[in-house]
């Protein structure tokens, strides 16, 4: 964290999400911390409801108007080397909108709904071309194509003018790649990309965008509950709970040296290919808390298996450096606690 | 296409020729004939008619005949554009017909222009800015609108006008013109007395428009492909014109259709309060007076409005809905 910030496009602190309805008021996210260093993709992994969709929407400003970022900084480093704040900027100006989808773009979970279904797919792709690189209808239909054609869309000459109801799950989704990609973004931020499709699809999809991302030096934040997908796709792993990052490490760290109980859980639930006949697959017990009203403490201690006295259920644990860039916020790891309690990781 | 179109208009065919049998056997239906009423209606006002009378009045009007006979009698006029006779008018069915239709379509257009203009705006405002001040008032408004019988509005309305104004706001035309054959000054005088049926018609349609155009964008606003498009950083008024409202205007377009036959009968009541030389009150009284041949005609007409309003229903649907297909 004290390290320089000019190698990171985008870096996020203390991001605080509300929404404000009738019948209470919702903690979508409760100090979010993460960073994305140029060219290099991120993750963010967590149950439903932990609030990275929020998270993600936060960047570029999607929020439904019932929600509200109450606190925090959204640093990002613009084209012309600008740091901005992007929580400075009101959603509908022109400045954000410049920002949303020319450097930065989304691909979202549902390709089967993220398109009009009486627009052209030409017409989807063009309309951020011509919007944001100012190209005529021609040139960005000739774009369009080119973009299709990069994601693997076969004929993309003739189907550009196809609409969404004619294409396929997955070709929608690359579809929505290349829509997403069209304006040479700086950051892809990746909501779910692969959840609404087959296992083959998905693969098909994941390689596509991995190899884009190298292509055109992107820089990504893959969102996902599958850290199946996250192994294969990014170089650092923050893990989210409740609104909050409760580890964060390089994928070697999470996967080989997790700290956290809530990671090693979810570690300990993908299921395993080579387990013995009958193996259930372990799940973490209890569900997400309501996100109404926060638990007091740790907002993992009612599920954790290793919670160890009364600190767990009083005090907020803060994230402490446990390897080289690899940290954890768990009072189990923190270093009087830790040594007092004499409960070290497993 | 091309085929879709001519099948549907030949289906067309079938469908009219049920429909005048229908049209013809419920105007037939209640007992009794024009006959029957009319010497009901002599016997009320002191008169008596003698039974050589009568049957000479059958003759003339071939009431005497089986039903079958009648209806081809009927029947293979309008198919040459003949509808027959007004037994209680004294004059063909073309002649009544043809001039209050002119005068209809005036009224029944131009409220629905009024409505359109005045519901779709505020609809979209209602949905975009949804609970807001605005859009309270609006639905208020809407409701009372919806719930204000029409003839009930043209009576306060009326009543404040002469209260108010000192005039007398029946009718189209001021009595001078009634009569009078068309001219700029006749043009003008039905403009001055336009505006309150207009308002009268149209206020209920405005209202159930705001809501239809309303719940209709509310349920398209909250569709993932609404993120999308903000994603690529449209500004909220070129993406709600673009893509919402575009759906939106879909289930509506699919009932357009229907409006074609309203535009006829839709006015009936207001026009009877409103004494307005349209459509609606002729159609009344020929049913209430068993005026067949003008009651059959009339009936026939609107539903052959219908099955044209439907099919140009389904045409604009095809045009606006690629998702739709029609091979």
């Amino acid at each position: 964290m004290n390290k320089p910030v000019e190698n990171n496009i985008l870096e996020v602190r203390d991001l605080e999400v509300k929404f404000f309805s009738d019948e209470g008021t919702v903690n979508a996210a409760n100090g979010v911390n993460f960073k994305v260093p140029a060219g290099k993709s991120i993750g963010i992994v967590g149950e439903s409801g932990c609030g990275k969709t929020v998270t993600a929407y936060s960047v570029l400003q999607l929020l439904p108007s019932t929600g509200k970022i109450t606190n925090g900084t959204i640093k990002y480093q613009a084209n012309d080397g600008n740091v901005i704040d992007l929580t400075n900027l009101k959603s509908e100006s022109r400045a954000m909108r410049r920002i949303r989808g020319g450097e930065i773009s989304m691909i979202f979970q549902e390709p089967m709904t993220s398109f009009s279904p009486v627009h052209t797919i030409c017409n989807q792709i063009s309309e951020a071309i011509m919007l944001h690189q100012h190209l005529s209808k021609q040139k960005a239909r000739l774009r369009a194509i080119e973009m299709l054609e990069l994601v693997g869309i076969p004929n993309a000459k003739r189907r550009v003018d196809e609409y969404p109801f004619q294409f396929s799950g997955g070709m929608r989704q690359r579809a929505m790649i290349a829509m997403a990609l069209a304006c040479n973004p700086k950051i892809l931020i990746a909501d779910e990309p692969t959840t609404a499709l087959d296992v083959t699809t998905q693969a098909q999809v994941l390689k596509l965008i991995q190899g884009i991302q190298d292509e055109l030096n992107l820089s990504m934040i893959l969102i996902t509950h599958d850290l199946g997908v996250i192994a294969q796709m990014v170089d650092h792993v923050y893990i989210m709970y409740l609104g909050k990052v409760v580890e964060s490490g390089s994928v070697y760290d999470i996967f080989d040296r997790a700290k956290h109980p809530y990671t090693r859980d979810l570690i300990q639930s993908i299921p395993k290919l080579h387990g013995a006949r009958g193996e259930r697959v372990t799940s973490i017990a209890g569900t997400v808390p309501s996100t109404y009203k926060l638990p007091k403490g740790c907002a993992f201690h009612a599920r954790c298996s290793d919670m160890f006295g009364n600190i767990c259920r009083t005090e907020t644990p803060l994230p402490i450096e446990v390897g080289s860039d690899h940290y954890v916020s768990c009072f189990l790891h923190s270093r009087e606690e830790g040594k007092n309690n004499a409960r070290d990781a497993r | 296409m091309l085929r879709f179109i001519i099948e549907r208009l030949l289906t067309m065919i079938p469908i009219l020729i049920v429909i005048s049998i229908i049209s013809f056997a419920i105007i037939q239906l209640p007992p009794g004939d024009y006959l029957t009423t009319y010497i009901i209606q002599l016997e009320a006002s002191g008169d008596s008619v003698s039974q050589s009378e009568i049957e000479g009045l059958k003759q003339r009007y071939g009431l005497g005949q089986p039903m079958h006979v009648q209806y081809f009698k009927w029947i293979s006029g309008v198919v040459v554009g003949d509808f027959g006779y007004s037994f209680e008018w004294n004059q063909p069915v073309n002649t009544l017909i043809w001039e209050r239709l002119g005068l209809t379509l005036v009224v029944s257009i131009s409220s629905l222009l009024l409505t359109w203009i005045v519901a779709f705006p505020i609809g979209v405002y209602s949905a975009v800015r949804q609970h807001s001040p605005g859009d309270y008032i609006a639905t208020f408004v809407g409701f009372l609108g919806l719930s204000i019988p029409n003839f009930m509005l043209a009576l306060i309305l009326m009543y404040g006008g002469y209260r108010l104004f000192g005039m007398s706001i029946g009718g189209l035309f001021s009595p001078e013109f009634v009569d009078a054959s068309w001219s700029w000054a006749k043009f003008v005088n039905m403009l001055s007395h336009l505006w309150i049926p207009m308002v009268v018609v149209g206020t209920a349609g405005t209202a159930g428009m705001i809501r239809i155009m309303r719940n209709n964008l509310l349920d398209e606003l909250g569709k993932q492909y609404v993120v999308t498009a903000r994603a690529k950083g449209l500004s909220t008024v070129k993406l709600i014109f673009k893509y919402p409202l575009r759906l939106a205007l879909i289930p509506f377009v699919s009932t357009v259709g229907w409006l074609l036959p309203q535009l006829i009968s839709g006015s009936a009541v207001v026009s009877v309060v409103l004494n307005l030389p349209t459509a609606g009150p002729l159609l009344l009284r020929a049913l209430l007076g068993q005026d067949m041949y003008l009651a059959g005609s009339f009936t026939f007409l609107l539903a052959t409005l219908t099955v044209i309003g439907t099919f140009i229903s389904d045409l604009l649907l095809a045009a606006v809905d690629p998702r739709i297909t029609y091979d």
